[in-house]
């Protein structure tokens, strides 16, 4: 019996350690495999050069195109999702009543259940024809509008974790502020957002996080056409279509091409890890603030 | 003074209607596109399109092999991921209480959460397809939307084990049960409802990815449906990403069509997912 208990106890120990292997062996590939990129390519003309042209016979290797793209895409897509996520949460938390919370809540998250790739359809089939409309100079492909659609997508995650952090503040400092005869408004903006703060800033980190690594929108409605540049009316590409592009064509296994896309992931991984991080301490510390 | 108390009143009712609207722009924006699909996708659903192999004429190609394709990647996923986000969650949640192993653990997974998931793509060509030589096989797409929604089992899972209230525990622990046979006849029991929730909730996602799939290369032309886990295959999303980078019209209208599929299994999982955990919530008022 006491045995029984032992191995089943190491055994699930085991399945724990098993997440952090994940970890290790993604830092493994993408370090050795760049690892034989840096040796061919210098890592100068890899973050100043301001071209990306790894597939042509004049070839540079400027990451500098690529990440222009993933910033502009993720830039707009904040713009459309850090204003209504963050209103969505004022409002739900201080203004719906809990009825309408708990219905409405998990029907936004639908909105992050869809596939990327019928957002990518949206993308690239209804909102850049709807914005042409406007824009007589958008291209066909562009990066503002599946920064729109990828903003629209990122919602629930601001409009969710930020509201569970207003939750998170203790009733008591609601209405010590409701007592001082301050209105919903005032509490919601002079009380609840500075209180809950780090937790709010935790979902915005995590939804940039997302932005940028989001990949199947930008490769159907983006164009894949690196381009140094901050106009959102052209096409452009991002680090992850980059690596679709790749993967779609005969990359020869071992050549200098193939470990571009080693290259471009670890930059995509760093960046996204950094934040990671910070939003996991910061989570932390806002946690053990009212606990 | 009364002016300035009429204004915060205004900003508040401002305020107020900005709200309503925000929480349903995104909703109303969906519904459009919805709606758009629909429109043009159903009209093209007939039982040819679900029986009928790849074809160059898009009139005659259906969507067979990646529907099939889609089912084997959520089988063979459940299959391996669920005993070991599970069993990785009892582990967090029951044994490693306070202890390092434990929290770094935590940390580690938090991170993988957030790792985009075209990188468990590059992860999987060089570990699955090369190194285990799984080439692009449904078994090779299967471990690796595995490891992609581990994180997300293990978190569900936690949180459901977190939510049966210590005093089960005691009185099981009163009752001379050993922690094993705690867990196993009362903790998972008590949480199940929650694990299911959530396992339904990472499938989902699971079948709807397409970018880590297409770096292992699983996007080549093939002619019949996988019989077994060492088969080349497709998936809905690679198919309706392959027609979309078609330029006639005929196979965008296919594409169309193609995602009302996969939408409907997308949002019957959904749907299944949030029956359960409501029904759960009522069941269990502790």
């Amino acid at each position: 019996m006491r045995l029984k208990e032992k191995i089943t106890e190491a055994l699930l120990q085991l399945s724990a350690i098993f997440s952090v292997l994940i970890t290790v062996a993604i830092l493994y590939v993408l370090i050795s495999e760049s690892y034989f990129f840096f040796s061919r390519v210098s890592f100068f003309e890899f973050i100043t050069a301001t071209e990306w042209t790894p597939l042509f016979t004049q070839k540079s290797y400027g990451i500098l195109p690529l990440v222009t793209g993933t910033v502009l895409t993720s830039f707009i897509a904040m713009l459309v999702a850090l204003p209504i996520g963050l209103t969505i949460a004022i409002y739900l938390n201080v203004y719906a009543s809990p009825g309408f919370k708990k219905v409405i809540k998990p029907v936004i998250e639908v909105l992050a259940a869809v596939p990327t790739v019928v957002y990518g359809y949206f993308a690239l089939m209804i909102v850049t024809p709807f914005l042409q409309g406007f824009i007589p100079g958008l291209s066909g492909f562009n990066s503002l509008s599946p920064g729109i659609v990828m903003g629209i997508m990122i919602i629930p995650m601001i409009s969710s974790l930020s509201e569970d952090a207003l939750h998170a503040v203790p009733q008591n400092l609601r209405e010590a502020s409701y007592g001082m005869g301050a209105t919903r408004f005032q509490t919601a903006f002079r009380v609840l957002v500075p209180a809950a703060s780090s937790g709010i800033i935790v979902s915005i980190i995590l939804a940039v996080s997302r932005a940028v690594g989001e990949t199947m929108i930008v490769a159907i409605a983006a164009g894949q056409q690196p381009r140094f540049t901050f106009n959102p009316f052209v096409p452009i590409e991002t680090m992850t279509t980059y690596i679709v592009k790749v993967s779609l064509g005969d990359v020869v296994h071992g050549s200098l091409e193939y470990q571009t896309i080693f290259a471009a992931g670890i930059t995509l991984f760093v960046l996204t890890f950094a934040m990671n991080i910070i939003s996991f301490y910061l989570k932390r510390k806002f946690q053990e603030k009212y606990e | 003074m009364e002016k300035l108390f009429s204004l915060n009143h205004l900003k508040d009712k401002a305020f107020l209607i900005t709200g309503v609207i925000s929480t349903f722009f995104g909703l109303v924006v969906l519904a459009i596109f919805l709606a758009n699909i629909m429109i043009e996708g159903i009209p093209r659903l007939s039982l040819d399109f679900f029986t009928s192999l790849p074809s160059r004429r898009a009139e005659n190609a259906g969507i067979l092999i990646p529907l099939i394709g889609t089912i084997w990647i959520m089988v063979l996923t459940s299959l391996m991921v669920i005993p070991f986000g599970v069993a990785a969650a009892v582990y967090l949640e029951e044994y490693g209480a306070k202890n390092k192993l434990a929290s770094f653990v935590e940390i580690n997974i938090t991170n993988l959460a957030g790792v985009p998931s075209i990188i468990f793509g590059l992860l999987a060509l060089e570990l699955f397809v090369r190194f285990l030589g799984l080439g692009k096989s449904l078994m090779a797409g299967s471990l690796t939307l595995s490891l992609l929604v581990l994180p997300i089992i293990i978190t569900s899972t936690r949180e459901a084990l977190k939510a049966v209230p210590r005093t089960i525990r005691e009185a099981s622990y009163g009752l001379g049960a050993t922690k094993l046979q705690t867990i196993q006849m009362q903790v998972l029991p008590s949480a199940a409802g929650g694990i299911v929730t959530g396992i339904i909730l990472a499938i989902s996602r699971a079948i709807g990815e397409t970018a880590p799939l297409i770096v292992i290369g699983a996007m080549l032309y093939i002619t019949s449906p996988p019989t077994s886990p060492m088969d080349d295959f497709s998936t809905m999303p690679i198919q309706i990403f392959n027609w979309l980078s078609r330029p006639q019209k005929g196979f965008i209208v296919n594409a169309t069509a193609g995602i009302v599929v996969l939408l409907s299994i997308t949002f019957v999982l959904n749907g299944i997912a949030i029956y359960l955990r409501n029904r759960w919530q009522k069941q269990v008022k502790w």
